[in-house]
């Protein structure tokens, strides 16, 4: 987001994604699933990511995080190379990924346990975040006992707990019903707001998108690559209402148009 | 009765003992009513007899407790060895790479035909016998340690990766604990077949021991003896059996909610 100070305009870039590419090579046959791809993340930009499935959307969010390396190009986190996985660079995945033999609060506690910080610090600093997400009374629960948004509000916690420079989240509400991700949706949107956060934020909803971002990036289908960025003017905090304002509606009307055509490219209709 | 449906835990305890309540029957009326020549097959109140005298007078409790002895010892050293191996093969591919084809092979050498070998390097000793043991379970262990290590959902270490960890922390913390309700059922799995080993090697060259017992009451045709043997190792393995899902249970909450 760009940061107005008086007649100073300060940018903040804290995520510079420079020419990423990446192809893969399974059994000698060769895929594309992003070509040469350039982004900047400015602080507390909350990005989103709209494509078609195989886009190559969670390829390029996986390359920010370090668990997948580019074939071509850089990506820099204030500058600094990005070599692997780290805590500066949160996750929340799509599928439920608490460690199943952890209760809620030692899940939350894992990446400061690994910091190495003493263990009332762990719970003082997991506690904020439990309430945070509203699941202060499930600290002692297993992840089986939660139901799949709880289990995604925890990832979510566990995320923040770390205070990473950049939240990265991979369809993390792709597998909750209608509701419970509107509910989620308002949830992370408060928490960016009082976290201050920058987050990048892949999905296929296009509602999601432009109700979560403050830019989308629209995805062409395989071989991936950014073929928008619409930066969305609504006016933060977005009450659930905003989604059936005509300014609302407009913007899905487009994104709805250039996701149209990269699904009916993706599945060869066109 | 449909596909699938359970069953209520009172009628499941009442159908497991109503078998052996109807094993039990069919013995006694193939024998006690005379249709099988007792040189072949004793009758149940025979065998109960001859187990109590056996218990009582021949000290038969002290074969037992050799057996037990046999079976935990070499189940323990294999297990000790196994365990950090197949968790290193799991964890890292290169040492599977080098391992995983000798172990595959390995583990298919029958450990009953190294009896005849172990005898002439380790004698009739109580070495064979948890040698016997060891080439039985040890490379069985391995192997199935390092699949289940190996099958660790890949999210789960990605997540931790996010989360900061470092590989060593990635093997502790997540590989370990992961695989542990498994590596637990694997223990219980292969000290079952550690009683199928330690019979054949106290079959041979032993001088106390069930196995032992057995093949002296060979020599006397005594069925019934042979018949109470193989059910006090059947009763041993049931009891060990059940102790073991117990602990697990207990020691792995987690791993049964659903």
């Amino acid at each position: 987001m760009a940061l107005s100070v008086g007649t100073f305009k300060l940018i903040m870039s804290i995520l510079q994604i420079s020419q990423v590419s990446k192809t893969f090579s399974t059994h000698g046959a060769v895929t594309q699933a992003l070509t040469a791809t350039d982004l900047s993340v400015d602080e507390n930009d909350f990005i989103t990511i709209l494509g078609p499935s195989g886009c190559g959307k969670s390829t390029l969010l996986r390359m920010v995080a370090g668990l997948d390396t580019p074939s071509s190009g850089e990506i820099k986190l204030e500058g600094v190379q990005v070599t692997g996985p780290g805590a500066d660079r949160g996750m929340v995945f799509q599928s439920y990924t608490l460690f199943p033999w952890l209760n809620v609060l030692e899940n939350v506690c894992f990446g400061l346990r690994e910091k190495g910080l003493p263990l009332a610090e762990q719970h003082d600093i997991a506690h904020k975040f439990l309430k945070q997400v509203g699941l202060q009374d499930f600290a002692n629960h297993f992840p089986k006992q939660l139901s799949g948004g709880m289990q995604q509000r925890t990832a979510l916690a566990r995320a923040l707990a770390n205070n990473p420079r950049i939240l990265l989240m991979d369809e993390p509400f792709g597998a909750l019903d209608h509701q419970t991700r509107e509910l989620m949706q308002e949830l992370l949107q408060d928490i960016w707001q009082s976290e201050r956060k920058t987050v990048l934020f892949v999905t296929h909803d296009i509602d999601e998108a432009i109700f979560m971002g403050n830019r989308v990036m629209v995805m062409s289908a395989r071989p991936g690559r950014i073929k928008c960025d619409l930066p969305i003017e609504l006016p933060y905090p977005r009450h659930y209402s905003v989604k059936t304002s005509p300014a609302f509606s407009e913007l899905k009307a487009r994104l709805t148009e250039e996701i149209r055509i990269e699904v009916r490219r993706a599945s060869g209709l066109s | 009765m449909r596909p699938l449906q359970p069953v209520s835990p009172g009628a499941k305890v009442a159908l497991g003992i109503s078998f052996f309540v109807l094993f039990f029957a069919v013995w006694a009326f193939a024998t006690l009513g005379g249709y099988v020549s007792k040189t072949f097959l004793a009758d149940p109140i025979t065998m109960v007899r001859s187990g109590f005298d056996l218990l009582v007078n021949q000290g038969f409790g002290f074969d037992i407790g050799m057996t037990v002895w046999r079976v935990l010892g070499g189940f323990f050293i294999a297990a000790i060895f196994a365990i950090p191996i197949g968790i290193l093969m799991g964890a890292y591919k290169p040492i599977e790479a080098l391992l995983e084809p000798f172990v595959s092979f390995a583990r298919y050498l029958p450990a009953s035909a190294f009896i005849p070998l172990l005898i002439l390097w380790a004698g009739i000793g109580e070495a064979q016998k948890l040698a016997v043991i060891f080439i039985g379970s040890f490379f069985q262990l391995i192997l199935m340690i390092a699949v289940s290590v190996g099958n660790t959902r890949r999210d789960l270490v990605e997540a931790a990766y996010t989360l900061g960890a470092k590989d060593s922390g990635v093997v502790t913390r997540v590989l370990l604990p992961s695989a542990s309700p498994e590596l637990a059922e694997i223990l219980r799995m292969v000290l079952g077949w550690a009683w199928t080993y330690v019979i054949v090697a106290e079959l041979i060259g032993a001088s106390n021991g069930i196995g032992h017992m057995i093949t002296d009451s060979q020599a006397l045709m005594a069925t019934d003896q042979i018949i109470f043997g193989i059910i006090v190792i059947g009763l041993i393995g049931l009891v060990t059996d059940i102790a073991f899902k117990t602990f697990n249970r207990w020691l792995f909450p987690w791993a049964r909610l659903s």
